[in-house]
């Protein structure tokens, strides 16, 4: 879109200037700089929040250095507790150990790369599915009942079974969704949200009711454990809690990412995802694909509550399955901008800050809702690029040089249409 | 041929004929015959035999109804023969192309429900409290139908507002700490209502301001609040609950005389003040929308930004001004979570009534005042369980709880129908 201004650089600039700022204007300086801001802002509040800044703060005047102490020791130790329950811990004895972080949060990331799929796969085709929790109740509802209540199946024939029932039973829930809203119009937002707590209640309903989800002879709302015939082996063997699942999640971003671009029926999801009007005159069968694109996506979604009771919880579960997945999804797809390698990408990044933050509230008592308002800023940020240039001062995509004092105004208009661009399209 | 070319005139010509189109779908009579028949299933299947007992007043009333006390399943399958009625009425008008009257899908909701509340009750020695009923009813329905009345002004103005959740929770929590610093319910209150505004400021900075998707902007906030909320919560308000986390409640204030008509007079005239602000702030919020010079032009900015900007409307003030006003009537909605219904924050509190909110607003398609009636239904569907509960209702709780969103979506599927947002909702106003 600004291909005019870059191809003509100026001869006297030097070719690492040049490749400088073309790094500079880049959308990845813009990422970088949103994870920075939030990072950021979440420091303020681990600082402002701790105990030791709050006593020495009392004497900040006198004695400053003891409040800058304690600052860097909440914040520091906060952070570095995020890196070692996400990325690699230092302090481990061996290999294994010390890259374990890593493969936990490959682990967290494995359910949310599927669910975030599902949504996104819903927002190019025009559609907002909050319905994630709901989908994914009832596919580990499904995939549960597979799972102890069919005996006597071999390994993988038993697995197989419970992770097809549980993509039917989550299609089956977006579908209702997407039938109601081919058929009679209803707002896909508001059906899906509604099917959200039917799931719930349903699901609460069959763990109290013996002979259904709850495990004989127990009076808690329940499941038996998962059968060994029925979960997902693990993919690097026993020392690390890393299983198939995620080789399913792979596997689906690849599905997605052939279904969108490859396949005529992806090409008809983006299509009636643009603009239902020039699709149907085009001959696309709108409601046809509302349903299918749900049915799709609830699919998608529906893997993720596969993964969870055949991989992640075989110690049987409870209605809080979905641990919040199904609304963290929304967020996996907004920041991989419903684009399938993006989801990858976010769902990694934010298992890497679930199975950080939960490190965090061990060793340094910090809540780990401090993630959520990290995660949350980022997307704010970098769906803002022009905010976070400003912030930074960062030159404005297609600015010929680096804005001078004078010229600033006009290149922050020239970024803030080309942003405008960049988010319109 | 010609000589109509000729006259292409707007004026109606005095030969021409007015059609009248009107538009029939059988989806009001699938539904009422679906539910009438799943009723009457259920009275076969499982019939419960015994006397049911509805008490209408309470003590201090002008005067005193005495309890109701009517056979169940007689009563029971009265109310399915009145439903069978009106569903066959509805059949026999789509097929001649006409319409049930609206009337008439109230009568056998009413008669459906008092049928049903007859079955459930039968046999209980306990009565069932009408007044319970419905008083817990408007309470349960306050910040829905505040999140509601902020949703359809935001939304009006061409603003999704997925972030009525975050507005509600954000009013909660300055309510609870503002209110127990200061003692006083009203500054609490007050602090909500900023608190919302604040919210508001950055859902308008992003979608209004940086252009974002207006979607992912009020996702991303609800997460941000809730992440913020919970937080603070576990750093600040848990270890000092009793200086940060202990509000004084408004109190009831009941009108007097009108308070102690029966039925009625508790369940309207006995309520604290957020309750009868939230009937103000629905005549206001209509007015202001349909009958104000603001109101036409707010509406204007969420039709058709660029013709309001034509005729010189300054679309991103009014855009502005329409996004906080919305924050400050969802954020005292919050409010009624810890200066009304109880007297601290906790995580979470809201509990997802912002996205009932959200769909009251498309229930009630974008009106006011339907928006709140719709807000007052998921109010009663969700009271139902608790009362059911009392007198002992044979079905399991889950299935009661489930009822509010099982309506809503029979409603949306089958009564409302497709309901039209704004029509540059969503879209962001670039000037160009």
């Amino acid at each position: 879109m600004t291909a005019g201004p870059d191809t003509e650089h100026e001869p006297t600039e030097g070719r690492w200037a040049t490749a400088l700022r073309e790094i500079v204007r880049g959308r990845w300086t813009v990422s970088v700089g949103a994870v920075v801001l939030a990072i950021l802002a979440g420091s303020i509040m681990i600082a402002f929040t701790d105990e030791r800044v709050q006593e020495a703060s009392v004497y900040l005047f006198a004695r400053p250095g003891d409040t800058f102490t304690a600052i860097g020791q909440a914040v520091g130790g906060a952070y570095s507790a995020l890196f070692r329950g996400a990325v690699y811990n230092l302090r481990a004895e061996d290999f294994a150990g010390a890259v374990r972080p890593l493969t936990q949060t490959l682990n967290y990331a494995t359910p949310l790369i599927a669910a975030g799929l599902g949504v996104a796969l819903a927002f190019r085709a025009g559609l907002f599915n909050i319905g994630g929790q709901g989908q994914m109740l009832m596919a580990a509802s499904a995939a549960g009942w597979v799972g102890f209540g069919v005996d006597g199946l071999p390994f993988p024939l038993h697995l197989l079974l419970a992770i097809v029932a549980a993509l039917a039973a989550g299609a089956l829930w977006a579908g209702i969704a997407g039938l109601l809203k081919a058929r009679t119009g209803a707002h896909e937002v508001i059906v899906t949200i509604m099917l959200n707590y039917v799931a719930f209640y349903l699901l609460s309903y069959m763990l109290a009711t013996p002979g259904l989800l709850q495990a004989p002879g127990s009076s808690n709302p329940k499941t038996p454990p998962t059968p060994e015939s029925a979960q997902l082996p693990s993919l690097l063997g026993d020392r690390f809690n890393l299983t198939w699942g995620l080789v399913l999640s792979l596997v689906a971003v690849v599905v997605v990412w052939w279904l969108l671009n490859r396949s005529s029926l992806g090409f008809a999801f983006r299509t009636v995802g643009e603009n239902p009007r020039a699709a149907r005159v085009a001959g696309i069968n709108v409601p046809r694909t509302t349903v299918t694109v749900m049915l799709v996506a609830g699919a998608l979604v529906g893997l993720a509550g596969a993964t969870q009771v055949l991989g992640a919880v075989t110690t049987g579960f409870s209605s809080d399955i979905d641990a919040g997945i199904g609304f963290d999804a929304i967020t996996v797809a907004l920041l991989g901008g419903s684009n399938p390698w993006g989801v990858l990408a976010a769902g990694i990044l934010f298992g890497a800050f679930k199975a950080g933050g939960s490190t965090m509230q061990a060793s340094e008592g910090i809540p780990d809702e401090i993630v959520l308002v990290v995660q949350s800023l980022i997307v704010l940020f970098i769906a803002a690029p022009p905010l976070v240039r400003a912030i930074f001062r960062l030159p404005a995509p297609g600015a010929r040089k680096r804005p001078e004092a004078a010229g600033r105004r006009r290149a922050a208009k020239a970024a803030e249409a080309a942003d405008k661009k960049e988010v319109g399209a | 041929m010609s000589a109509t070319i000729d006259v292409p005139s707007a004026a109606p010509q005095a030969s021409a004929e007015v059609r009248h189109v009107t538009q029939v779908t059988w989806k009001t009579t699938l539904v009422l015959g679906v539910v009438t028949v799943l009723y009457g299933v259920l009275l076969l299947l499982a019939p419960h035999e015994g006397d049911s007992r509805f008490a209408l007043s309470n003590a201090g009333d002008f005067f005193t109804i005495p309890v109701v006390v009517v056979p169940a399943m007689a009563t029971a399958w009265v109310c399915f023969v009145i439903a069978a009625i009106v569903t066959t009425a509805s059949a026999w008008l789509t097929r001649s192309a006409r319409r049930l009257p609206a009337w008439a899908v109230a009568l056998a909701a009413v008669v459906l429900l008092v049928g049903f509340l007859a079955w459930a009750a039968a046999g209980s020695p306990r009565d069932l409290s009408v007044v319970g009923l419905l008083g817990g009813a408007v309470l349960l329905s306050v910040p829905i139908v505040y999140g509601a009345l902020g949703g359809v002004l935001c939304e009006r103005a061409g603003v999704v507002n997925i972030a009525i959740e975050g507005q509600l929770l954000a009013g909660a929590f300055t309510a609870a700490i503002v209110g127990s610093i200061t003692d006083s319910p009203y500054v609490g209150a007050f602090a909500a209502v900023l608190a919302g505004v604040l919210v508001g400021a950055v859902l308008g900075l992003f979608t209004i301001t940086y252009h974002v998707n207006q979607v992912i902007v009020g996702v991303v906030l609800n997460v941000l609040v809730i992440g913020l909320t919970s937080f603070l919560y576990s750093q600040l308000l848990v270890p000092q609950t009793e200086a940060l986390n202990a509000t004084t409640r408004f109190t009831r204030i009941g009108i007097p005389f009108l308070e102690r008509i029966p039925v009625i007079g508790p369940v309207l005239f006995d309520q604290t003040i957020i309750v009868y602000l939230m009937v103000v702030a629905v005549a206001v919020v209509w007015f202001a929308l349909f009958r104000t010079r603001w109101g036409l032009r707010t509406r204007a900015v969420g039709e058709h930004p660029l013709a309001a900007d034509t005729v010189g409307i300054d679309v991103v003030r009014t855009r502005y001004r329409a996004v906080l006003w919305a924050g400050a009537v969802a954020g005292l909605g919050g409010a009624f979570y810890t200066v009304v219904s109880i007297n601290q924050f906790g995580k979470e509190m809201t509990a997802g009534a912002g996205f009932i909110a959200l769909a009251a607003v498309i229930f009630g398609k974008w009106n006011p005042v339907r928006a709140a009636l719709a807000g007052l239904l998921f109010g009663f569907a969700s009271n139902l369980q608790s009362v059911l509960s009392v007198v002992g209702s044979p079905v399991p709780s889950q299935f009661m709880l489930m009822v509010p969103y099982v309506v809503t979506i029979l409603a949306v599927a089958g009564l409302v129908g497709r309901s039209r947002p704004p029509a540059a909702e969503g879209v962001p106003y670039v000037k160009g």
